[in-house]
């Protein structure tokens, strides 16, 4: 339902952006990414309706139109899933359905956009404007586009964001029959929220953004509705348990900062939130070192580990809140852009883990082949990983670029 | 002012090795060979700004071709490195990719690079000058930009006739010490100061690389391009070629189209 509401957002820039497009130099370009993933499961599943293995397509669609000397430009950015196995996975969203006005000292952005904050890799603590599109990986690194009102100024000591947010989008779950999925199922039904508003809650957040020399900074603040939910336990129609969604108010101040020396990347992200339990902090922090050329071939090694916090341990509402992650890319700067990425996430407290490996290749000038393998172990009944223990699988993705 | 700079620094250490008790390689040639490249760089400088758009053509030692597009924004900066934007077009899985680029004479460069699938800008790490740009034969050390502070002990070795064009013959020595090479052998023609032609010397000191320049053009009444620039990895039989076009010097670039926002919409 609600990516009907927010197609009745988008319609507004859409046509404010048709309206204003002039005669004169245009530039404009289509382009398109179809996707084919299977994945095969090493162990039986843990509920009925579950399967050994499942396979899905997406397509990922961009339209581009750039005039007025680059001044203007509109993005409509498609994308939809069709999944074989898991209902809920089948979805569509709309990434990015945005106009954008460059002046002299200062940017407009309106629409439906996706917009990044952070400069950690292993989980991205400060990055709050947009939902996670949590069924198309549980990685969280999807998001779903989000109606907001973007102003940038541009000044010698930084850019400040402004952003105003009149519509809120829900995180999206697994099905029953879809794996990787946590053992009480999330009921997207029946959502609650913290505020009468609901999801037309207004929510706004600004950001200075600069860099130094060496060092890369922001400063962020976000007053509004959570996009992280508390999932609480309830008794559904047919007396079984589920999980209701709850979005609570927030306010939430966030710090990233990053160092940059020859082969070095120094990084860190802190956040403190003001919730409805009360005010809680967390950070993620840890470094990526480069070796160029490794041992005499073209290769270059990414070594790469970052420390995750989050003082309400256990009951924290990300997966992460005492780990470690260790991790190395090999990236073969060949023709093929061949890559190999493998880490390890481990509970300090030994609660739970995750290893994924991760492999891809350019086939032709436009396929690209990923093989890639995600073992949970080691979890506690009470970790987040507990849900996924029988989920550990070997997936392959297809993609075709036009 | 460039030259004058130059020329204290070069002098500064001069008497510093004298002082040492040894005798600074550059200044066997009289400073020849320094002169040679300062004034290259002279005759390229006041640009101010300029676009254009590059294929890149990737060969093994079978034949096999495959192809790469970017444009390519460039900023002239006076007194630093320039700052240069680069979009990648193709392959079709890296368009939208951006790489923004913040060349200084002293130090190592900045580079952000945007990644679109995650709206993500990322400060990068500079110490991969050796690597290949795009899995091709060029180096980014290669195609970066190359003012005369990035390389030190200048020195004339010959005056040469290539292929009927009248050249000065100069060796340079990478100052980076993340540089794959030891040295380089440039050929400077003799009345435009252009590159013609550039030896590359592994770590090993053995002939690795020769990169040529066919096709100049001149734009504004003032700067040369190359049309084509030839790069022949002699040890293992590949090589990139790379074909520019659409030059355009004075487009009104600022410094606002070479900053993380910009960077942002690049495409």
């Amino acid at each position: 339902m609600s990516h009907r509401r927010s197609w009745r957002q988008g319609v507004f820039p859409l046509a404010f952006a048709l309206a204003l497009i002039p005669q004169g130099p245009v530039r404009a370009q289509l382009t398109a990414e179809v996707g084919l993933e299977s994945r095969g499961y090493f162990k039986g599943p843990l509920f009925s309706g579950q399967d050994r293995h499942d396979a899905s397509v997406s397509l990922e669609a961009e339209f581009y139109r750039e005039w007025d000397d680059r001044r203007q430009s509109i993005t409509v950015e498609p994308f939809v899933r069709l999944d074989f196995a898991d209902k809920e996975r089948t979805h569509f969203d709309l990434r990015e359905l945005s106009w954008q006005y460059v002046f002299e000292s200062w940017e407009l952005r309106v629409g439906l956009r996706k917009v990044f904050w952070g400069v950690t890799e292993s989980l991205h603590l400060v990055d709050v404007i947009n939902q996670t599109d949590l069924v198309e990986n549980v990685d969280g690194e999807d998001k779903l586009g989000q109606p907001m009102v973007n102003a940038a100024f541009i000044r010698p000591w930084g850019t400040v964001e402004l952003f105003a947010l009149p519509y809120f989008r829900e995180r999206t779950f697994q099905g029953t029959d879809g794996r990787l999925r946590q053992s009480v199922l999330v009921d997207e039904d029946d959502v609650r929220y913290q505020s009468g508003a609901e999801e037309h809650h207004f929510d706004w957040a600004v950001r200075w953004s600069h860099y130094i020399g060496s060092f890369d900074l922001a400063v962020s603040y976000f007053d509004g509705t959570n996009r992280d939910p508390r999932l609480e336990p309830v008794l559904n129609d047919r007396g079984g348990v589920a999980l209701t969604p709850f979005y609570e108010q927030m306010e939430q101040l966030g710090v990233e900062g990053q160092y940059t020396s020859g082969g070095w990347l120094l990084k860190l992200e802190g956040l403190t939130r003001d919730v409805q339990l009360g005010r809680y902090w967390a950070f993620a922090g840890g470094f990526e070192y480069t070796i160029p050329q490794v041992l005499g071939t073209n290769a270059d090694l990414g070594l790469l580990s970052e420390y995750l916090f989050d003082d309400r341990g256990d009951a924290a509402t990300t997966p992460f809140e005492g780990d470690v992650t260790f991790g190395g890319r090999l990236a073969f700067n060949d023709v093929q852009s061949s890559e190999l990425l493998a880490f390890v996430v481990a509970d300090v407290e030994g609660d739970g883990n995750l290893l994924s490996v991760e492999g891809s290749r350019r086939f032709g000038s436009d396929w690209i082949v990923t093989l890639e393998t995600r073992v949970f172990f080691g979890a506690a009944p009470e970790d987040f990983l507990y849900g996924l223990r029988q989920d550990d699988y070997v997936g392959l993705a297809l993609r075709r670029y036009f | 002012m460039i030259y004058k700079r130059f020329m204290s620094t070069v002098m500064a250490s001069t008497l510093g090795s004298l002082a040492a008790g040894s005798v600074a390689v550059a200044q066997d040639d009289g400073g020849r060979g320094l002169e040679i490249a300062i004034e290259a760089e002279r005759r390229d400088s006041g640009f101010g700004d300029f676009t254009s758009e590059m294929t890149m053509v990737l060969r093994n030692r079978h034949g096999e071709e495959s192809t790469r597009e970017i444009r390519n924004r460039t900023l002239e900066v006076l007194d630093d490195g320039d700052k240069t934007l680069v979009i990648f077009d193709r392959p079709r899985d890296v368009q939208g990719t951006a790489l923004l680029s913040f060349s200084h004479r002293i130090g190592s460069d900045d580079q952000w690079l945007y990644l679109p699938a995650l709206r993500r800008v990322k400060r990068i790490a500079s110490n991969n000058k050796a690597g290949p740009f795009m899995g091709s034969e060029f180096a980014y050390e290669d195609i970066s930009s190359q003012e005369v502070e990035k390389y030190s002990d200048y020195r004339f070795v010959s005056e040469e006739d290539l292929d009927g064009t009248p050249t000065f013959v100069v060796e340079r020595v990478p100052v980076d010490e993340n540089s794959g090479y030891t040295r380089q052998l440039v050929w400077f023609d003799q009345v435009e100061y252009r590159v013609m032609k550039v030896d590359f010397y592994d770590r090993r000191n053995v002939l690795m690389k020769t990169l040529s320049y066919a096709g100049y053009q001149q734009y504004e009444g003032r700067y040369w391009r190359a049309d084509q620039m030839d790069m022949v990895n002699h040890q293992t039989g590949k090589s990139t070629t790379l074909m520019w076009r659409n030059f355009d010097f004075g487009t009104g670039l600022s410094d606002r189209d070479f900053d993380q926002n910009s960077l942002r919409r690049a495409r």
